[in-house]
């Protein structure tokens, strides 16, 4: 039983169904306009690229938000250069990416620990310098990068596509997807998501995750176990680099523009906090944290005062004002209050992140039945990782 | 000539700032094992104790302006002018300077509910929760404050005296039109006196320098049955405390916002990394050396050859340090290496 | 031993100081294929220094380690054990995050994939050939029973066999055990003996740290005596109960106390 639920054409299949019906099942929570879902399937992308670095081998890097940037930039500069179509944008963002990942990892994985992370910082912080300053003729600098009507496009020059008036809109090979509005934009995302989760669901299961994983336990035994661990950091940085990259050409592809805030070293550190806030090293964790969080971002930060008082209608009246002074700090602008208590407390009480809540309940669940002792198993790797954690805390 | 000494005062003054925030790190870093990345949030949460010391001294009534006669208008006076005249009015010009003795207790509970209430439970977790758990903290500080004191910057006024600015050209025997705020000169000064009082804490005093032999080996401090937990919360009070100091005397050169916290923590950590983990000297002179190189790599002429070298030298410094010698400039063996 | 005995390992002329301590010196030690070879000595004698200079934890000041006709000094730990020596250590390294299995999967795709290899669209599951080795060697150990269990969760005892089995499944040239029973109950340590006698590991050639007399006599085929950063004498068990400079060594070493 355990096989079949854990086998790998069951899991893609659950995952296409869930990922492509989000539209539907989630219409009662009011999250299935466009934007958002564009939102969770992108952040989702960028945050279980992330994991692959920070979950299996526990190197905390807080500079990823460079490789969203530079996929960025790279995305729009396609539509600039070269053509509307998303598909080479993205190929190149990727690339790009991955090769500062190279060299921005190269540097950094000289170091371990909080000398990596600070490494990592110190290198976001130069790239979001430099975007906003020297590099300007690159990034546009303050208004960010953007289409203009007199962008050459040689490539859809020499495809003889016309030049009409207004910008011309982001494509997939000008009649497939004809533009990225909307749901394209979000149904392009969902199946980029899908295969970039299934890439993760193979690194997780094979022999090269597992090395990853060991690396986090204790480094040294491996070394001494006969692996060189550097390159196999390494090449997990590269590759949660341009998943970054992946991410960033996306955000580019549905909304052609691009801008240094996206570097930010609190953008680093908002995929930190979707990975943990999921579950570190777990497969779908880290997708469930950028879910939640983009929803809960959409959804408090909307509410105002006004709103607030419709909420709590329902009470008398200085109840009612009593509950919109309390809850009014936490909503609106004060969205981050929220966000930061959110993140202090499951650091402090759930490390393991929601994945470790889930397995907690199933196994008291279970134990509540009498039906064993052990955890539930939702997948062999997810379950091993949670459990490790709860070990640790 | 002239730009060099005003740039040498520039960098010794943002030195000043960077020491006492790495300061601070430093010795949570050394004797509590732990990283704080809400430290920068303490430095802003000073500023704003100056800022609300500020607020609290100019309370006002609305009182009949009798200068203006064809119409009743109201002007706002603070009740300390209204009762003590001119003495309250100079209570007012000094509150920045004043604010100190306000911003000790306030740091000092604060530091203390901190150590009591969350770091103590995270000595033993890895440092990756370390510094999650206290970036939670610092959003959750610095959003509580920009609820209360909105997010743009508060001018706060140093004292009147002093807020012209020395001939230092003069002084130098340089250019005669030469000048530098006197603030700035005043920071530089206070700057280093809290770290002379920091350090002669520490090396002359039995407190200290149980704190110094924790910092050194904390596992023989332990085994000779020193409570080294009690002592960490005072540690932790400290590092508090200095963190607010400077920020509260900083308000005048930098109008706080609450965001300015995590900029200076960034740049800190940088500097903390620099001068090594664990060692306090290190810190110190890593700070006012990148401080010094900041504002050099600000120079036109330094720009002119490096475009945008003043935007990264700092990360720039800390990468080639960190690649080349590991340990930063004084770090010890072995101090967050895991 | 009636063959011109091979030796697969030779320390000469190792030194090690720290600071003003001279940890090793003038070390000369040959390590003869198939033999079982103890090294005992007073606490703070080098040995693990010793150890730490074969494996490329550390680099001697001065003086070579040859290992199969080849210099180990200056190659990177991961290098040093493919070349076929294995270290275990005093303290269990193992993986406390993995499940048992996968710790003796490591090693085992170690050996296999050499220091690194890039295989992400492999599934661990097609990897039946390891997994069987890895399963028989942890049924040799009595823990195949523990396979899907974390590491770190079992008994400390469990711990050592777990980190021999990890060096066994590399089938290594030369296996150093660094006080393989230290800590372990009388009964654990008789179990250990056995697996070290036992076939699969009683022709490993095996150079062993111990302070266990009744260890290291009832596995040693030679002991060396290490005292202060010297070889002072090496020769067959009976050898050394009988030599008078091992006794001076170590009632001297007592009197010091």
């Amino acid at each position: 039983m355990k096989k079949i639920l854990s086998s790998t054409p069951l899991i893609m299949l659950i995952f296409s169904v869930v990922v492509l019906s989000a539209p539907i099942w989630l219409a009662p929570l009011g999250a299935n306009y466009p934007d958002l879902l564009q939102k969770f399937a992108i952040f989702g992308i960028f945050a279980v690229g992330y994991n692959i670095l920070f979950g299996l081998t526990g190197y905390l890097s807080f500079g990823h938000a460079t490789f969203l940037g530079i996929g960025s930039y790279t995305a729009v500069w396609s539509f600039k250069l070269l053509t509307m179509n998303i598909l080479p944008a993205i190929i190149l963002a990727m690339i790009v990416s991955g090769v500062f990942a190279l060299v921005i990892g190269f540097l950094s994985l000289r170091r371990s620990g909080i000398y990596f992370s600070i490494l990592t910082l110190a290198f976001a912080q130069m790239a979001y310098s430099l975007a906003y300053s020297v590099l300007t003729p690159i990034t546009n600098g303050e208004t960010g990068l953007q289409l203009t009507q007199q962008d050459p496009r040689y490539l859809d020059a020499i495809a003889g596509i016309p030049v009409k008036d207004g910008l011309p809109s982001t494509n997939l090979f000008g009649t497939l997807i004809k533009s990225m509005d909307g749901y394209f934009g979000f149904y392009v995302a969902a199946v980029v998501l899908i295969v970039a989760f299934y890439i993760s669901l193979k690194i997780f299961r094979s022999p090269f995750g597992m090395k990853l994983r060991a690396i986090k336990s204790n480094q040294t035994r491996m070394k001494y176990t006969g692996f060189n661990t550097r390159p196999y950091l390494l090449t997990a940085f590269v590759i949660s680099g341009m998943y970054a990259g992946l991410a960033g050409g996306l955000l580019a592809s549905i909304d052609p523009l691009a801008g240094a805030e996206r570097m930010q070293w609190t953008a680093s550190g908002e995929v930190v906090l979707m990975t943990i806030l999921g579950g570190v090293g777990t497969l779908i964790g880290p997708l469930l944290g950028a879910t939640i969080i983009k929803y809960f971002e959409n959804i408090f930060s909307a509410l105002n005062s006004n709103e607030l008082h419709k909420i709590f209608d329902f009470l008398p009246e200085g109840m009612e004002n009593f509950m919109v002074t309390v809850v009014g700090p936490f909503v609106g602008e004060g969205w981050h209050l929220t966000l930061g208590l959110v993140f202090m407390i499951v650091v402090i009480f759930l490390p393991g992140g929601i994945m470790q809540g889930i397995s907690h309940l199933f196994g008291f669940i279970k134990r509540i039945f009498g039906m064993g002792d052990k955890p539930a198993p939702v997948d062999d790797t997810v379950n091993n990782d949670s459990v490790s954690k709860g070990g640790a805390s | 000539m002239d730009a060099i000494l005003i740039q040498l005062l520039n960098g010794l003054d943002k030195g000043g700032a960077y020491a006492l925030i790495a300061l601070g790190l430093t010795l949570t870093f050394g004797t509590l094992g732990v990283v704080n990345f809400a430290h920068g949030a303490l430095f802003m949460l000073g500023a704003f104790c100056a800022v609300l010391f500020n607020k609290v001294l100019t309370i006002s009534a609305k009182v009949k302006d009798e200068s203006i006669t064809f119409f009743d208008a109201y002007k706002e006076t603070p009740y300390l002018e209204l009762w003590w005249g001119d003495t309250g009015a100079t209570i007012i010009d000094y509150s920045v300077p004043l604010s100190i003795l306000f911003v000790i207790p306030i740091m000092l509970l604060v530091g203390v509910i901190m150590e009591r209430g969350l770091i103590k439970h995270f000595y033993k977790r890895e440092h990756a929760d370390q510094i999650l758990v206290t970036f939670g903290l610092a959003i959750v500080i610095q959003e509580i404050i920009r609820h209360f004191f909105g997010a743009n910057p508060i001018p706060t006024p140093a004292p009147d005296v002093v807020a012209g600015s020395a001939a230092v050209g003069a002084f130098f025997g340089l250019n005669e039109n030469l000048v530098y705020p006197w603030w700035r000169l005043i920071y530089l000064a206070f700057s280093l006196s809290i770290i002379g009082a920091v350090f002669a804490f520490l090396k002359y005093t039995t407190f200290g320098m149980v704190v110094r032999a924790g910092m050194a080996d904390r596992e023989t401090v332990e085994l000779l049955g020193i409570n080294v937990q009690k002592r960490f919360t005072i540690v932790f009070g400290i590092a508090t405390v200095v963190a607010g100091l400077a920020g509260a005397m900083y308000a005048p050169i930098l109008p706080p916002d609450y965001h300015m916290g995590m900029d200076f923590l960034v740049l800190s950590f940088v500097v903390v990394v620099v001068g090594g983990m664990g060692s306090l000297p290190g810190a110190v002179a890593a700070g006012f050396l990148l401080g010094l190189l900041q504002s050099f790599a600000s120079m036109n002429e330094v720009k002119a050859i490096f475009p945008g070298i003043d935007q990264i030298i700092i990360y720039l410094v800390a990468v080639v340090i960190l690649l080349v010698r590991p340990r930063g400039l004084m770090g010890r063996e072995g101090v967050f290496e895991d | 031993m009636s063959t011109t005995p091979n030796n697969i390992l030779e320390i000469a002329g190792v030194n090690k100081t720290f600071g003003g301590l001279h940890a090793l010196s003038d070390v000369n030690l040959k390590i003869e294929e198939g033999e079982t070879h103890a090294i005992i000595g007073p606490n703070g004698a080098g040995k693990s220094t010793l150890l730490n200079c074969c494996i490329g934890r550390l680099i001697p000041d001065s003086g070579s380690v040859t290992f199969n006709g080849k210099n180990m000094i200056g190659m990177a730990p991961h290098d040093i054990n493919h070349a076929g020596m294995v270290r275990i250590f005093q303290t269990p390294e193992i993986f406390p995050d993995l499940t048992l299995l996968h710790n003796v999967m490591i090693p085992a795709l170690a050996k296999r994939d050499g220091t690194f290899k890039f295989n992400p669209f492999k599934s661990l599951a097609s990897e039946k050939a390891i997994l069987e080795e890895a399963h028989a060697t942890l049924a040799d150990f009595e823990l195949d029973k523990f396979h899907d269990q974390l590491a770190g969760s079992i008994s400390r005892g469990d711990k050592r066999r777990l980190e021999l089995a990890m060096g066994i499944i590399q089938h290594p040239k030369l296996l150093l055990l660094d006080e393989p029973t230290a800590g372990m109950a009388r009964h654990d340590t008789n179990r250990t003996i056995d697996l070290l006698k036992s076939e699969r590991m009683s022709h490993m050639t095996k150079v062993i740290i111990e302070h266990d007399m009744h260890v290291v006599f009832s596995l040693a085929d030679r002991i060396s005596v290490l005292v202060r950063g010297n070889i002072i004498t090496t020769g067959t068990p009976e050898e050394i109960k009988n030599d008078p400079k091992v006794k001076e060594a170590y009632l001297g070493e007592s009197e010091d106390e």
